[in-house]
């Protein structure tokens, strides 16, 4: 009955995404409230029954139903509830149920706290957001129907795929997801203003947090993703700059543009057009990036099956939105009003700097990604790897990285370059003295090494100085300056967070890629191995039974000059159930820098394969990230940016954005 | 029975959630505005001034700026009457009421299973198998999850080995027998039942690792019927007919007379052509059954497998045994064009191989069908 029920819930979800879609667009052209009124109540109940049938699909997981046939093909009854819980998503049906979840909480929270959203641009954004909703149900129903029963019962599942029995499966795809999906907000915003024909600076007021919540996933998604790879496919590596990476890497570069032109819109009434041409492609390359690992067109560990009649639905929908869509916007856009001139030099000349870096660097990934997909095509097997993106984004990189620190110090309107890069003295000589160090102190590597440190470096001491000079640090009494730290807005801390979060991961790719060590050997019991200072002891290998897969496990001791430091296990899992088996690296991490055993094949003699990295900074590469995240929790949190809390006692016929 | 009555209950409530705001009256709705906005960024430049972020005259040229757009605004906004159209509304009520329900049931009804019950796992446990082939996979399964635990209880994958290799899951019998061998030690028997598994595990072709197996239970008791028997069957697939027949006829010499499998080895002899009474290449039920045939038949039977192995080595054409059967097939049922087509298809099949392409066209000529 459970997994029945969900199956007609999604039915029913289905059916009200298409009523949304339709009812409330005639009530707009008409100005009926009530019409316009019923994208509220059936984007909030199609939340409802699609949140039913995720629930309902995650306890036929945990009951281990195999009279379902994709929990018989994920899962086995004897794996961990946790596993059991995150297998849902772990495929492809359970994912896809996931990401139309998150579109349903998405269109349910714009129902929910969308007030002080004109009624009309409310009515039309939850309309297109059910156009995309109906789609997707439409494929999900139609091609990868989760919820499809087995007459006969087997007795025991397939297992999920073991590289998938991690807990990264727990956080990296609903978090990818959410930043993903939540791009189909702006896009539906987007989408509402052509359709209205109106935009104005309050639509990017709106748009914005938004924008920034998706953006914050997706960078949370994309590190956590990058550090499970790193940590279990057992090679040491944290990008691949494989299509599905890159599949992620284009809407947040996107993104990242669109949250920056959506500034210049909000304070400066400038770029409408462009900023709604960017809503338009980031959701868009998130719809390819859906494509690209769910069509089966590349395969990695994200495909989890190819089926050609879904490749053909999803490149349907993808036509149809993006086509759609842009054909819509070369239509409508001329007729939307344009304001707000500036001067070249200027915040908003350096935000069109930044956007224009970002969207150059978005479309060589792009190319780097189509290029050999359409070779292969054409029978040609060509692949496009590190040596092209570094090339070609990583100089664009660069480049924007350069800008990064004089952004937020310059004057709406019109600037002061002189006078701005005077105030980033300190921080060029920081950077600068940063190269000397490094050039002096370490021999071998890249000659850019020191440079992109340099720049790393001068990155953050930017941010720093930003907020020295907003506070006045140097110049005014101690007293004053933290009055004024107060006084900031959260904001300008987010930036300074987000911005110098690049930096930090710039020293760390840095800095892992250039001096890296690695040891790989045979290695016998009580062989030692000696990696960037340490001492690794094998002490031996020893056999566990896990709930549902054997492991070998070896032991090193690890001491630098003598002194024991830490014991690290490695392991390799084998499954029976799939006959594969995973590697389980041990890391040990020492300040930022990490030691990395993984495990290769055991030979008949009792010596086993064995892979030592040495990683220096290794770990900057995420707490860059994670950074940039905490800089965009800030900005979201700025009262001057949040949706609007209402205050009823002053105001009775409008909702105000909250003072 | 309560299946339909959830879903009616969550039809109405999906039905309600559309007809709800319809019933609503057009009420004045609190609704967000430009205005709101601009207000909201003139008191931030208030805010800013205080902290002494801005100075004076910055804040005074924004303040302007932003006081002339909200003026514009408010100059703009749309005095908006909302209408009220029942004509529309009851349509949509209507679209709630008939569509909504006639939309859920089309696109549910072909895809779902209503009359199928759930089936957790804790039902399953507490035995609920339906017949006899289910509980013998259950009691495999048993035994699986025990062996699991247990890797080292050799009489656990003594039991199992045939078992899986009876279910037909050859890959996982080959996997026992090698622990069996691993944790009871090895035996002839042992040995022979692997290659076996190998054997059946490439659809009956004995490979090079299955006659590995062979040879070893052969080199632990020189008369394993078993191994003996393969050894055999393995020369006939090389090609090695005199060898084949020899193998089996001095198997057939030492063996018992009463032992079961006298009659397997008598038929294999007699297709390699050394049985000297010509025996027709069928095995005893085949036999059996045909005895009680008219020609007719039997023709048509013969046909029938031969149509079988026609459609199998379409699937997967990597079989050259399995195309020279063919092809001699034909010939024998004098149907040359057939012999000569299904000759040039195999090519065709392992045309990418050269190792397989050289024999079948040695097969091919031997057979008196050249090029």
């Amino acid at each position: 009955m459970i997994a029945e029920a969900g199956h007609y819930a999604l039915v029913l979800a289905l059916a009200l995404a298409l009523i949304q879609s339709i009812v409330p667009l005639i009530g707009a052209r008409l100005n009926d409230a009530a019409l316009m009124n019923v994208a509220r109540s059936t984007a909030l109940a199609q939340l409802l029954f699609v949140g039913a049938s995720f629930i309902a699909l995650v306890t036929l997981h945990v009951n281990s139903d195999f009279s379902v046939a994709n929990v018989y093909e994920n899962s086995h009854s004897m794996k961990p509830l946790i596993y059991k819980i995150t297998g849902v998503w772990g495929n492809h049906e359970g994912s896809m149920l996931l990401w139309v979840s998150i579109l349903a909480l998405f269109g349910g929270l714009v129902a929910a706290f969308g007030n002080n959203l004109p009624l009309s641009l409310r009515a039309h954004v939850l309309a297109v957001q059910a156009w995309i909703a109906s789609a997707f149900y439409l494929f999900i129903l139609m091609t990868s129907n989760p919820f499809l029963r087995i007459a006969n019962p087997p007795i025991e599942g397939r297992d999920l795929n073991p590289v998938l029995q991690d807990i990264g499966l727990a956080v990296h795809p609903p978090m990818l997801y959410l930043g993903y999906v939540g791009f189909s907000i702006s896009f539906s915003f987007a989408i509402a203003a052509l359709l209205e024909g109106r935009i104005d600076a309050a639509w990017a007021r709106w748009v914005r947090p938004w924008t920034l919540v998706a953006w914050i996933f997706l960078t949370l998604g994309i590190a956590m993703g990058s550090y499970w790879a790193y940590y279990e496919l057992g090679w040491g590596g944290w990008w691949f700059w494989d299509p599905v990476e890159n599949a992620s890497l284009m809407p947040w570069l996107a993104g990242t543009a669109l949250l920056h032109s959506a500034l210049v819109m909000e304070k400066r009434n400038a770029l409408k057009v462009w900023t709604i041409l960017l809503s338009i492609l980031t959701f868009s390359l998130s719809l390819l990036g859906t494509f690209l690992v769910r069509s089966g067109v590349i395969t990695s560990v994200h495909a989890f099956a190819t089926d050609p009649t879904r490749g053909v639905f999803i490149l349907l929908i993808l036509c149809l939105f993006i086509g759609g869509s842009l054909s819509l916007f070369a239509g409508r856009a001329t007729s939307l009003k344009q304001g707000g001139l500036f001067a070249p030099i200027s915040r908003e000349g350096a935000l069109v700097l930044n956007n224009l870096l970002l969207s150059v660097a978005c479309a060589v990934v792009l190319f780097g990604t189509l290029y050999p997909l359409a070779m292969e095509a054409l029978d040609l097997k060509i692949s496009v790897g590190a040596p092209f993106y570094n090339l070609t984004f990583a100089p664009l990189f660069a480049l924007l990285l350069l800008a990064v620190p004089f952004g937020p110090m310059m004057a709406w309107k019109r600037g002061d370059l002189l006078g701005v890069t005077q105030r980033l003295l300190a921080a060029g000589v920081a950077g600068l003295v940063a190269v000397a160090i490094v050039w002096g102190w370490v021999s071998g590597g890249s000659t850019l090494a020191p440079l992109a440190i340099g720049l790393g470096i001068f990155v953050i001491a930017g941010a720093v100085t930003d907020i020295v000079e907003r506070t006045g640090l140097v110049r005014l009494p101690f007293a004053t300056v933290l009055h004024r730290a107060r006084g900031l807005p959260r904001s300008a801390w987010g930036t300074a967070f987000a911005h110098a979060g690049l930096g930090v991961a710039l020293i760390g790719i840095v800095c892992e890629t250039t001096w890296n060590s690695e040891y790989i050997a045979t290695m016998k019991q009580n062989d030692v191995a000696h990696v960037a200072g340490y001492d690794l002891k094998l002490d031996g290998l020893f056999s566990r039974q896990g709930p549902n897969f054997r492991e070998m496990i070896a032991e090193f001791n690890v001491s630098r000059d003598g002194e024991a430091i830490s014991v690290m296990t490695p392991s390799k899992r084998s499954f029976t159930t799939r006959g594969s088996s995973t590697t389980e690296a041990a890391l040990l991490s020492r300040g930022a820098s990490q030691l990395y055993v993984s495990l290769g094949d055991a030979t008949a003699e009792g010596a086993i394969a064995v892979r030592i990295y040495h990683k220096p900074l290794v770990l900057m590469i995420w707490w860059g990230p994670v950074l940039m995240a905490f800089g965009g929790m800030l900005s979201l949190s700025d009262r001057r940016l949040r949706v609007g809390a209402p205050k009823p006692a002053r105001a009775k016929q409008r909702l105000q954005p909250a003072e | 029975m309560t299946l339909w009555f959830v879903f009616a209950l969550m039809t109405v409530a999906a039905i309600f959630a559309v007809l709800w705001p319809l019933g609503r009256g057009a009420r004045a709705e609190n609704q967000g505005s430009e205005v709101a906005v601009y207000k909201d960024q003139l008191a931030e430049i208030e805010r800013d001034l205080a902290a002494g972020l801005i100075a004076a005259p910055e804040a005074e040229a924004a303040r302007v700026e932003i006081s002339r757009r909200l003026l514009a605004a408010a100059a703009s906004e749309p005095v908006s009457e909302p209408k009220s159209s029942l004509r529309w509304r009851r349509a949509a009520a209507v679209l709630a009421l008939v569509g909504l329900p006639l939309v859920a049931i089309g696109v549910y009804m072909p895809l779902g299973s209503p009359l199928l019950r759930d089936f957790p796992l804790a039902q399953r446990e507490r035995g609920s198998g339906s017949g006899m082939a289910q509980s013998l996979e259950n009691l495999v399964v048993q035994v699986e999850q025990h062996l699991e635990k247990n890797p080292t209880d050799g009489r656990g994958w003594n039991v199992l080995a045939p078992v899986l290799e009876r279910l037909g899951r050859f890959d996982d019998a080959v996997r026992a027998y090698r622990s069996s061998i691993t944790y009871n030690g090895e035996s002839a028997e042992r040995r022979a039942d692997l290659g076996e598994a190998i054997a059946a595990a490439a659809n009956g072709v004995v490979t090079a690792e299955a006659k590995t197996e062979f040879e070893r239970a052969q080199a632990l008791n020189a008369d394993d019927p078993k191994a003996n028997y393969f050894l055999g069957l393995a020369a006939e697939q090389d090609g090695r007919k005199d060898d084949a027949a020899n193998i089996w006829r001095a198997l057939l010499a030492k063996a018992p007379a009463d032992a079961p499998w006298r009659p397997l080895v008598q038929t294999s002899l007699a297709r390699v052509g050394g049985g000297g009474a010509t025996m027709p290449a069928l095995s005893d039920e085949t036999i059996a059954a045909s005895k009680d045939m008219n020609a007719g038949d039997r023709n048509a039977m013969v046909r029938g497998m031969v149509e079988r192995l026609a459609t199998r080595l379409k699937q997967n054409g990597d079989d050259v045994e399995g195309w020279l059967r063919l092809v001699r097939a034909y010939l024998v049922m004098g149907d040359r064009d057939k012999a000569v087509g299904a000759s040039s298809d195999a090519r065709q099949a392992v045309a990418n191989d050269a190792a397989r392409l050289k024999q079948l066209n040695e097969g091919l000529k031997t057979l008196g069908l050249d090029g």
